[in-house]
């Protein structure tokens, strides 16, 4: 596999494309980003400086604080209610069905990750709405009218479902992957299913359900779309203050400092997500 | 009965899922403004209004466009750097497949803000090769994933042998590796395609007046409720989800028999 230390044309056809793109696409545009954060904005335009003012402008209001809470609480939040949402049905999916079928099942729930979001959350804006066909249905039954959109309900609604196939995913395949032994010397043994469940599949399981809880949080914490369009931007999360600051503010070295932040948070949560998913095994 | 609980616990899950695709094509035909129970009669009035539009097409053209381009490129670029990954060791290799992956974890919003302020320093904010820059950097991921996975199911020691039968490294690429990974091309080129052909939220940030589909939604969404969205949407859904099919279906076909 080690290819031999002289240069070699051939390799380097296939090794740069990446570099060169990724490189000056997307490391350089954060580098610049990050540079940008101790620039001013000086009559619409922005100059290059070093200065902390955006920093100290934005770290020192309350409104970004309340921002960087709601979103952090709401990812916490969806992770852990998608997690719980999914297990049962990751489960059964692992355990229930036969290959073809979980390999149909979990076909089908890639095709939603590729499919617009933005539609999806319009389609839930009409079904949630105050006299759309939920409301409606539970009318006949004498219930409601519940207001359901602009709210951190609606918002839920939206985040489980950009998150809960991915969630999905994730779990059946670490569960799938069990070795099937194992939970049968667990009967055999005298354990309850409860037992089984809790000391030999949760923990042989650890690190599809960490993954799957992590990609929910990164998830949910960059979206955008369901606190604008179903959570009616009330309180406002930090990709609504992003983008608030971009375009109608044009205050892009701001904006900057908030995407910095919600960066620096993302590495750590998912640093410490990945150790706790990986702890334990060789 | 706890196997039918199990399905129906499934089946609940299913449909909460795909809710939202399959109500925006039931209200896409449905002649209700504001659809509810029980629902309007049959209409194809919302089509015909949304595809009346001039910038409609002109966004489809610029979609069709964007997501051409982003398809070849990131297909090219993610073969190479799955080829790379399956081929040599190197130092800095973990870094090089971090690059390689971490794009579509970083949320788009944070992207589309790098991508605007980058594009604007060298002059590409508001054109279409802004678009098509963002979106490579976001699908070659994709691609990239889905040809390592067709590689690791070739026997490496394949493409030695073609060494020592004399063949150079170009001939063994074009006559070993390439026919081997040409289902997983298409279907990369599926994939990204559709991975383009969703994307709003950066291609709204760099687009400027060169609005691509999703970026033409987003814009009638900040006005009014209007079902011509669900009209515009289910052609959107329609695409995406045949090229996503197509691609699985071709990554996932050739299995079976080997």
């Amino acid at each position: 596999m080690n290819a031999s230390r002289k240069f070699d044309p051939y390799a380097y056809v296939w090794r740069l494309p990446l570099l060169l793109w990724q490189g000056a696409f997307f490391v350089i545009p954060l580098i610049f980003m990050a540079a940008m954060s101790f620039w001013l904005v000086k009559n619409y335009r922005m100059e290059p400086t070093f200065v902390f003012d955006n920093w100290e402008r934005m770290l020192g209001r309350g409104a970004f604080w309340d921002a960087y809470w709601i979103t952090l609480w709401r990812a916490v939040l969806a992770g852990v209610i998608a997690s719980a949402i999914a297990f049962p049905a990751s489960l059964f999916l692992a355990f229930r069905l036969t290959n073809s079928g979980r390999r149909f099942a979990l076909l089908c729930l890639i095709v939603p990750f590729f499919t617009s979001f933005l539609v999806r959350a319009y389609a839930w804006q009409v079904i949630l709405a105050e006299s759309g066909p939920v409301n409606a249905a539970l009318g006949g039954l004498g219930l409601g009218p519940f207001t359901m959109l602009n709210s951190g309900f609606g918002a839920m609604v939206g985040y489980l479902t950009l998150v809960l196939p991915l969630v999905v995913i994730f779990q059946t395949w670490s569960l799938a992957a069990i070795d099937k032994s194992l939970i049968e010397a667990a009967g055999n043994l005298g354990a309850s299913a409860w037992a089984t469940l809790v000391r030999v599949i949760i923990p042989a399981a650890k690190t599809g359900l960490v993954l799957g809880a992590l990609f929910a949080f990164i998830m949910t914490f960059g979206d955008f779309v369901s606190p604008f369009y179903l959570g009616g931007s009330k309180p406002p999360t930090l990709t609504i203050l992003i983008i608030d600051t971009t375009k109608s503010g044009q205050q892009w070295p701001r904006a900057a400092v908030v995407a910095i932040v919600m960066i620096l948070t993302l590495f750590a949560v998912a640093t410490a997500a990945v150790k706790a998913a990986y702890r334990g095994r060789g | 009965m706890k196997t039918f609980i199990g399905w129906a616990y499934l089946a609940a899950l299913f449909a909460f899922i795909f809710a939202p695709i399959a109500a925006s094509v039931v209200f896409s035909f449905n002649s209700d403004r504001f659809p509810t129970l029980p629902l309007g009669h049959f209409t194809t009035d919302w089509y015909a209004r949304a595809f009346s539009r001039p910038e409609v097409w002109q966004a489809i053209g610029n979609s069709l466009i964007v997501a051409a381009a982003t398809s070849a490129i990131a297909s090219f670029i993610g073969f190479a750097t799955a080829y790379t990954d399956f081929r040599y060791g190197f130092r800095f290799k973990p870094a090089y497949l971090a690059l390689a992956l971490l794009p579509p974890t970083l949320p788009l919003v944070i992207l589309g803000l790098a991508m605007l302020a980058w594009l604007s320093q060298v002059g590409l904010s508001g054109t279409l090769t802004g678009i098509i820059i963002a979106h490579v950097v976001l699908a070659t991921p994709f691609a990239m994933a889905i040809c390592r996975l067709r590689l690791s199911q070739m026997d490496p020691s394949l493409e030695s042998a073609a060494w020592n039968l004399g063949a150079g490294p170009w001939t063994a690429m074009r006559h070993v590796i390439l026919p081997f990974c040409a289902p997983a091309i298409v279907s990369a080129l599926c994939l990204t395609a559709a991975v383009s052909f969703d994307e709003f939220i950066v291609a709204w940030f760099v687009s400027g007046l060169n609005r691509t589909v999703p970026v033409l939604i987003l814009e009638i969404l900040q006005g009014n409720v209007d079902p011509q969205i669900n009209a515009i949407g289910t052609v959107v859904f329609l695409t995406s989800m045949s090229l996503v099919i197509a691609a699985q279906f071709l990554i996932f076909r050739k299995r079976r028999h080997e």
